[in-house]
């Protein structure tokens, strides 16, 4: 509960880094251990390993071959899937394409505008019999897409309890990423910027102190547009980043791919060398001492 | 219709002969069973249970499958 999470920012934020380390104490920000190498160990949801830091939708690709081999390319081991009617008139489901032993699928509730209809599109999703985690969205407004966090959270509640691994889709809002947190997620998933806006990160303060006070792990969802996007995320120290827009909608999808998969492991590689801290100030980069007379 | 019953299938009334199980329903409109899940007036039906159950007068089914999604 709320005692036991991460309060005291300074001590948590030795754990996160500063992205941009203005006015800061110079004894935080430093990474967790010199990484060396590009691999930096799985991330760890609910005690599953992922060996890519980078989740991604399948949505809005022009054709599913094209789907496929954007997905590969990014090097992604888990994606999200909505739950729609079957069309009786024949057009067919994603997993005639996707095989689920190749992808984890992350089953969304994408479409819901309430806590009851996310609760019931989440335990149909359950019921096809992958597994029991689920994305959950529930979407409060309809021209920013921007998540109705109270009915997120109620369906949180009422979701883990059931025995769901819930990763909530929320808001740059670290109260309400507490709470989704107190409320069991597995994960939470704060957005970058509005859903297919391709925005990229309007908020990162907000988004590297939700990853300072909370223990579960923290992936940014939405918005990111661009491979610097991507990077720029995973530079403030998020476990990971789930994508859709960028990949489905760049006019060369896995070449996009490509570049994804590599900034989202720069972005964490970059993370954990600890930057510098940045300065208004140019400091010379050779000795001043030295020089001819 | 004689032989038949009305059923709301995913959004539309539908004739369907009286009597059909789940399954008969789904593999007549060439959906695969394994593939879907079935909603029979807001009650997710469990899978192994599409044979025994029958179709009646009224139901409200909604057969579901998952698609793209972000």
């Amino acid at each position: 509960m709320a005692e036991t999470r991460k309060r005291d920012t300074a001590a948590s934020a030795q754990a996160v880094g500063t992205f941009l380390q203005v006015e800061t104490d110079p004894a935080q920000g430093k990474p967790p251990s010199s990484p060396g190498e590009l691999d930096d160990g799985p991330l760890i949801i609910a005690g599953k390993e992922f060996g890519s830091r980078l989740i991604a939708g399948t949505g809005k690709y022009a054709n599913p071959d094209v789907m496929l081999a954007a997905l590969r390319a990014s090097g992604t081991e888990m994606v999200t899937v909505a739950v729609r009617r079957v069309d009786l008139s024949g057009r067919e489901g994603i997993l005639h394409v996707l095989d689920p032993e190749e992808f984890f699928l992350l089953a969304n509730t994408a479409g819901c505008s309430t806590a009851e209809e996310a609760i019931r599109y989440a335990r149909l999703a359950r019921a096809a019999g992958f597994n029991d985690w689920l994305k959950l969205e529930v979407i409060g407004d309809p021209h920013t897409l921007a998540p109705d966090t109270p009915a997120t959270l109620e369906a949180a509640e009422v979701l883990s309890a059931e025995g769901f691994k819930v990763m909530a889709y929320t808001n740059d809002d670290v109260v309400m990423a507490m709470r989704l947190e107190d409320a069991g997620c597995v994960a939470v998933m704060p957005l970058a910027s509005p859903i297919g806006s391709g925005l990229g990160v309007v908020n990162p303060y907000f988004i590297r102190e939700i990853k300072r006070r909370l223990t579960v792990p923290v992936i940014v969802d939405a918005g990111v547009g661009t491979a610097s996007d991507a990077c720029i995320t995973m530079e403030n120290g998020v476990d990971g980043v789930l994508m859709n827009t960028a990949l489905a909608a760049a006019e060369d999808p896995v070449a996009m791919a490509r570049a994804m998969r590599h900034a989202v492991q720069a972005g964490r590689l970059a993370f954990r060398a600890g930057r510098m801290p940045a300065r208004e100030i140019a400091v010379p980069s050779s000795p001043t001492r030295g020089m001819l007379e | 219709m004689d032989g038949h019953i009305r059923v709301h299938l995913n959004g539309e009334d539908r004739d369907v002969p009286a009597g059909v199980s789940v399954r008969g329903l789904l593999e007549s409109l060439d959906i695969e069973p394994d593939i879907v899940v079935v909603e029979r007036n807001r009650e997710i039906l469990p899978r192994g249970r599409y044979a025994d159950v029958a179709v009646l007068e009224g139901d409200t089914l909604e057969v579901v499958h998952f698609v793209g999604g972000g």
